[in-house]
């Protein structure tokens, strides 16, 4: 095998760096102590909120009568866009998210008004009871209708390399095809909620579950008018996020802010799960097509990706994520002479917004669609083609976008999860299974990921911590992170304990609040380790800075000489524990707390001529999945999966296996069983658990085997770790390459089948039947 | 009265709205907020609960079922323990299911842990002694996790059950199950919600409240007060009713009281007609089965429902009753249009009766949906043929998914009667036949042309399960045990 290409040397860090702690919650979310917004122990006489949600899909707002809404039993106070007492749009880059209906129906399931009661249930049955006089506009309810009329909620972007039209031209082999990519529903297990609690005057605090604060806060002052220094936002733990409450958990806390302010009571907004899956928005639908050219050995000479996000009514965050889309069509290949251009388009469906990946799969999955279409064309198996197409150190090596790659690592990640996962034995093995098994069919398939790490709008890689070290000893740790189930806290806890030379039973890290961190960016693009655990390292180092000098000083040794470990302080020939220490160092009148900042160096992008360095770094992974399928009915199964993930020196090896695992079933749950249907009117049909189809226990593959690449990350990233949010995500495409594998069975792999996501059963046994009868 | 402990606490209430399920009443009234709400529907398994009752197999003084708090009745509670997640530690040590949760990084984001907890408690005290992976799958069916991929929580289960000791809950059963019997003995009566033990009871009852709705496992019908927001307005609860509880063999056919939870139904039924295994794994799942009935399934009617294909497809008979008179309806004639059945408003289901099946009839049960566990139905298939030296004799046959009733395919019959069964001719015909029987719709479980397709191709597993030379054949992604 190929020597491993040179690591950065390990950094020292202690023994609670890469160790496998259990979540910082695990106890209490076991026992049910866990606290999430809606178990809290409310203030007397909360009140209840709900909204009033449109059933037309467009139309003008002729009347609104609320007059039913008022009467119905418990209702306290209603209000609509005019009671707004301040800004009314809480749009969060772009204009155009009104927080309620505002003249215009732009979606089915915009919420018109919200109502306050004095119980939940009431609040939800009044909020059935108006009566809307509307006029119905012609919706646009496609990608291909905003294509026609020219709908688009941000102007075109292009990544261009080279005359790609020639290289076309002369290639010898031209594939294209259009590929439908699904989006997704986040089904975060607690749905959207917040609770608003007035305190004097103008003054309040906001308990929301969302992922974004600091952006709950600036709209909740905007909305009601005050400066954002009277509104504190705390934020202690979300039952899940994926996107889902980046922009969109704003609205409700703003409805429940507007109710308590105006009715001086504390107010709860819980959205129940139909409303939170019609009224928030969901992974972009993708209409995606390519137009690829190649040798004869598969090798890719040139190609022209067009990507069209279905942005839904508005911009959101749509921008980024088709940006992103479009960083990512080349997954982990080189893609010759090229043009990306990526499409915003406008329907009148929810504004979609961010979700694990930010576009990134509807991008990367078209680089894997190319690859088994043009291994099916030269007649190879597409493990090959893929690795063919790797970038390499050399000629190859810089993106579409202009970036270089760097170390070429995908290429011995491959190699060793194709060994361990003893890829061309199993592909042998299937091939002479599938000959003698006409209904049952298995296939497998090895994709790569290489995804890149960094918000790309620029600004927004920065953060903040602040940490206080008390006189017993104890820390506590405020950051700008939220904690979604991602372990954040917990690594956040690690690298505090590890700075600070104790163990983590020492570290108390508290709830998000805006009054502690200020202007934080959102926990999001899986950034939450690396540049909060940066700032909570930078400010655990100036503490620590202040009491080498004050401990060196007192032992006459010198203050870069001071070791910090296992709760003891040593310099000089001498020791004292850490808690000691701190108590001479307030006697001594040292300062024992401290605010850190962090902010990613090296990243730039220059939207005018679409190149530059967008991201910190690359994270890469390996998947190779087997399905068995059925021939009969398009059912099938995931029978076995090898994962290979690259997380740099793992921080909480326990915690990184967790996201690459639910990271790729989740990912799995897009491609294969999540089906959102809107119906012809633009209402969506699929808008309960009941219709909608997250994968369940038995989805789990039986055999599932994750490994950590253990390899530094070259950067200089928080003790060279890797972020590990979204990347896996992506190695769920294995599992759809693997089941057009099987399909391709069928007609000898001479075909590459068109198979649109998510690849229910039924999409398949369609794809089946296109090869019976090729037409 | 109702009565029942709560964790350790006996509570008797006198009055509760019938309409409260037993989720809202822990976290709103007793501030029990431990167990979530994610759907309120059924679907996620956040409000997971377990509920003990005196065991009657002998052996263990108590059962514990895992059911969905949310779809749950107040009135289901009565002389029962109700368990919830806050209770199941011993002071400062976790229940072994809670320590193999956090020794296997088993919770992400943690809501849906306590639920989790509460369907894998529920497994740690079945008293197996060989839990495997099948056994855990079975039993986490229920419970919808976003961010672990569940594989923590598989192993998590494993462990611990297969390293079963004796918990606290072991050591209290026995005065526990004696409190619960005493209980029991109480009527469990409220303004509103009735608790009728007897048949003449429930005819009282009926009389005096001529307009209650009947409830048997509230699966259903719970949806009406927390999807749609409605009321129930008063009600009878039906599974307290003994003559309702029967499961009975006689020479020729099989009684099946029609509020006998499918939990308990599931291992009868499949032991004597084997090829209903697959329709009750994947009905729903273990906490709904837990609960639901067969009465509820058919008196619901829903054209999607799985078990009235079996009941079709069997020729089952629906016993009704009026608490003077009972009428004995073929399954064929009680579906009569959407949603509307031969049940009168003074009648409810006795029973249902199923004829045994005779030795040379074969059977096949399918159902296809996008998801294995717990999903609704695209399309469900039963097949039921009688064949004699190759020739088919009879067939019957019971489908859901595809017309606005559970229907029969009158023409399958009809065209191959006296066929050679192994005949590939046989197969080909009733594929043709099967996708032009029905003119099915479009919705989000499926196309109308999938349907059709999946109809006709469901056949053709059936023919290829059953005919020589094909047995071994693999045709199953999933063996369904
Ligand atoms: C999450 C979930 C998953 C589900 N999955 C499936 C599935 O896979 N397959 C499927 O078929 N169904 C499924 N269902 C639907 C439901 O569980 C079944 O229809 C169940 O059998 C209903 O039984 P029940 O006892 O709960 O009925 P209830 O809700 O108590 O009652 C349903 C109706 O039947 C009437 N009724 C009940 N018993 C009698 C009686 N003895 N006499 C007269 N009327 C009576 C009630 O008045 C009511 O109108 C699912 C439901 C949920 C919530
Ligand atoms: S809350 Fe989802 S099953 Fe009860
Ligand atoms: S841990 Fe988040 S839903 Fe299971």
């Amino acid at each position: 095998m190929r020597k491993l290409i040179d690591a950065p040397a390990n950094q020292q860090t202690g023994d609670v760096i890469g160790k496998s702690q259990p979540h910082e919650s695990a106890i209490r979310q076991v026992t049910g102590q866990a606290r999430y917004v809606d178990d809290y122990v409310v203030p007397m006489g909360t009140y209840h909120a709900a909204v009033g949600l449109a059933t037309d899909t467009r139309a003008t707002l002729k009347g609104l009568d609320l007059e039913a809404v008022r009467q119905s039993p418990g209702v306290i106070d209603v209000i609509t866009i005019d009671d707004i007492p301040g800004q009314r749009d809480i749009a969060p880059v772009f204009d155009g998210d009104p927080i309620l209906v505002d003249g215009e129906i732009r979606f089915h399931g915009q919420p018109l008004f919200a109502v306050l009661a004095d119980t939940h249930r009431h609040a939800q049955q009044a909020a059935t009871k108006a009566r809307v006089v509307s006029e119905p506009l012609p919706p646009c309810l496609s990608v291909s209708q905003a294509h026609e009329q020219q709908r688009f909620v941000r102007p075109l972007h292009r990544m261009e390399r080279g005359d790609w039209q020639a290289g076309l031209e002369s290639s010898q082999h031209i594939a294209s095809a259009h590929l439908s990519i699904g989006g997704q529903e986040h089904m975060y297990l607690e749905g959207q909620v917040a609770l608003a609690i007035p305190d004097e005057e103008d003054r309040l605090l906001i308990h929301t579950s969302s992922q974004h604060p600091s952006e709950v806060q600036k709209l909740v002052a905007e909305v009601l008018d005050v400066p954002l220094n009277k509104v504190v936002v705390d934020m202690r733990r979300m039952g899940g996020g994926f996107g889902g409450k980046e922009t969109q958990a704003a609205q409700w806390a703003c409805l429940a802010a507007v109710l308590a302010r105006r009715n001086g009571r504390a107010v709860k907004l819980r959205l129940p799960r139909a409303q939170d899956m019609q009224a928030t928005g969901k992974r972009h639908p993708f209409e995606n097509g390519y137009t690829v050219g190649f040798d004869a050995q598969g090798l890719i000479q040139a190609c022209h990706v067009d990507i069209s996000g279905n942005c839904g009514i508005s911009a959101d965050l749509s921008d980024a994520i088709v940006d992103r889309a479009m960083f990512h069509a080349d997954n982990g290949y080189y893609l010759g002479d090229c043009l990306v251009e990526g499409h915003r388009c406008q329907t009148n469906q929810v504004s979609h917004t961010a979700f694990r990946g930010f576009g990134g799969p509807q991008g990367m999955i078209m680089a894997e669609a190319m690859m088994d279409r043009i291994a099916r064309t030269v007649q190879q198996d597409p493990l090959s083609v893929r690795k063919r197409n790797l970038y390499d150190a050399d000629a190859r090596s810089e993106t579409h976008y202009g970036m270089p790659v760097g170390k070429p690592l995908l290429a011995d990640l491959i190699e060793k999860l194709e060994h361990s996962s003893d890829y061309w034995q199993r592909r042998e093995a299937i091939t002479a299974f599938n000959q003698g098994s006409p209904v049952i069919k298995r296939g497998l398939a090895l994709t790569p990921v290489k995804f890149g790490i960094s918000f790309t709008a620029k600004h927004l890689n920065q953060a903040g911590a602040l940490v206080h070290v008390y006189t017993d000893g104890s820390v506590q740790v405020n950051h700008g992170g939220t904690e979604m189930g991602q372990g954040l806290h917990t690594k956040i806890a690690q690298i505090a304990a590890n700075e600070l030379g104790i163990g983590t039973d020492g570290i108390e890290v508290t709830a998000t609040r805006t009054d502690k961190v200020p202007n934080t960016s959102p926990t999001a693009a899986s950034s939450g380790t690396d540049i909060n655990g940066k700032a909570v390292q930078n400010a655990c180092q100036q503490i620590r800075q202040r009491l080498a000098e004050f401990y060196a000083a007192s032992v006459n040794g010198d203050a870069d000489t001071v070791v910090f470990s296992q709760g003891r302080v040593q310099c000089n020939g001498k020791s004292t524990t850490f808690q000691d220490l701190v108590q001479q160092a307030y006697i001594g009148r040292v300062s024992l707390s401290a605010s850190g900042f962090y902010k990613t160096p090296k990243i730039h992008y220059d939207r005018d001529t679409g190149k530059g360095r967008p991201f910190f770094y690359f994270a890469y992974g390996a998947a190779c999945s087997e399905v068995q399928l059925d021939v009969l009915t398009g059912e099938y199964k995931v029978t076995r999966v090898d994962i290979l993930h690259d997380v740099g020196n793992s921080i909480n090896p326990a915690i990184d296996r967790g996201q690459i695992e639910g990271g790729f079933i989740q990912g799995m749950g897009w491609l294969t069983t999540e089906e959102l249907r809107w119906n012809a009117d633009g209402k969506l049909d699929s808008n309960n658990p009941a219709t909608y189809k997250i994968p369940a226990i038995g989805d789990t593959p039986a055999i599932f085997n994750v490994d950590l690449y253990p390899r530094a990350n070259d950067e200089d990233s928080i003790y060279h770790s890797k972020a590990v949010g979204e990347p896996p995500f992506m190695l769920a495409i294995s599992v759809w390459c693997a089941i057009k594998d099987a399909i391709a069975s069928t007609a000898d792999y001479r075909h590459d089948p068109d198979l649109n996501t998510p690849a229910t059963p039924e999409q398949v046994l369609w794809a089946l039947k296109s090869l019976e009868e090729p037409s | 009265m109702i009565s029942f402990l709560l964790n350790q606490q006996q509570i008797d209430i006198t009055q509760i709205d019938p309409d409260t399920t037993v989720l809202n009443y822990l976290r709103e009234q007793c501030h029990l907020t431990g167990t979530k709400e994610g759907c309120a529907s059924g679907d996620c398994g956040a409000c997971t609960v377990v509920v003990a009752e005196p065991s009657d197999n002998g052996k263990e003084p108590l059962a514990y079922r895992a059911i969905n708090s949310c779809v749950t009745s107040m009135g289901a509670l009565h002389g029962k323990q109700l368990l919830t997640v806050e209770h199941l530690a011993d002071g400062q040590t976790l229940h072994p299911i809670q320590q193999a949760m956090v020794d296997h990084h088993a919770s992400q984001c943690g809501f849906c842990t306590p639920g989790f907890v509460m369907s894998a408690f529920a497994l740690y005290h079945q008293h197996s002694n060989n839990t495997n992976r099948d056994a855990v799958i079975d039993a986490l069916s229920g419970n919808l996790c976003r961010c672990t991929g569940y594989r923590p929580i598989i192993d998590a289960t494993l462990q611990a059950c297969q390293q079963r000791q004796p918990d606290k809950f072991t050591q209290q059963a026995e005065h526990t199950r004696q409190a619960l019997l005493n209980m029991q003995n109480q009527p469990g009566n409220v303004p509103g919600l009735y608790r009728p033990t007897t048949r003449s009871e429930l005819a009282a009852l009926k009389a005096a409240f001529p307009d209650a709705t009947l409830v048997a496992g509230s699966t259903d019908l719970a949806l009406t007060v927390t999807q749609q927001l409605g009321t129930l307005g008063d009600v009878i609860y039906l599974p307290s009713v003994v003559e309702l509880q029967r499961l009975q063999q006689t020479e020729d056919r099989l009684i099946i009281g029609s509020a006998v939870p499918l939990s308990t139904l599931h291992p009868w039924l499949v032991e004597r007609i084997p090829a209903l295994a697959e329709l009750f794994q994947r009905f729903a799942s273990l906490p709904i089965r837990n609960q639901a009935t067969l009465g509820g399934n058919i008196a619901n009617a829903s054209p999607i429902g799985d078990l009235p294909p079996v009941v079709l497809a069997l020729e089952g008979i629906v016993v009704l009753d009026d608490g003077t008179e009972q009428r004995r309806v073929p399954a064929s004639d009680f579906f009569q249009g959407y949603r509307k059945t031969a049940l009168l408003p003074t009648e409810w289901i006795d029973s249902i009766e199923i004829p045994l099946p005779s030795a040379n009839t074969v059977i096949g049960a399918y159902k296809i949906s996008k998801r294995h566990e717990d999903d609704i139905s695209a399309i469900c298939a039963v097949f039921a043929l009688t064949i004699e030296d190759d020739v088919i004799r009879q067939i019957s046959s019971g489908f859901g998914g595809v017309a606005a009733t559970p229907v029969q395919a009158k023409t399958l019959a009809a065209s191959l009667q006296g066929k050679s069964w192994t005949d590939k001719q046989t197969c080909e015909e009733g594929m043709q036949l099967l996708r032009v029987a029905f003119s099915p719709i479009d919705d989000v479980r499926g196309s109308a042309d999938y349907r059709k397709e999946s109809l006709a191709r469901v056949w053709k597993r059936f023919w290829l399960s059953h005919t020589p030379g094909n047995e071994t054949l693999p045709v199953r992604v999933i063996e369904h045990a």
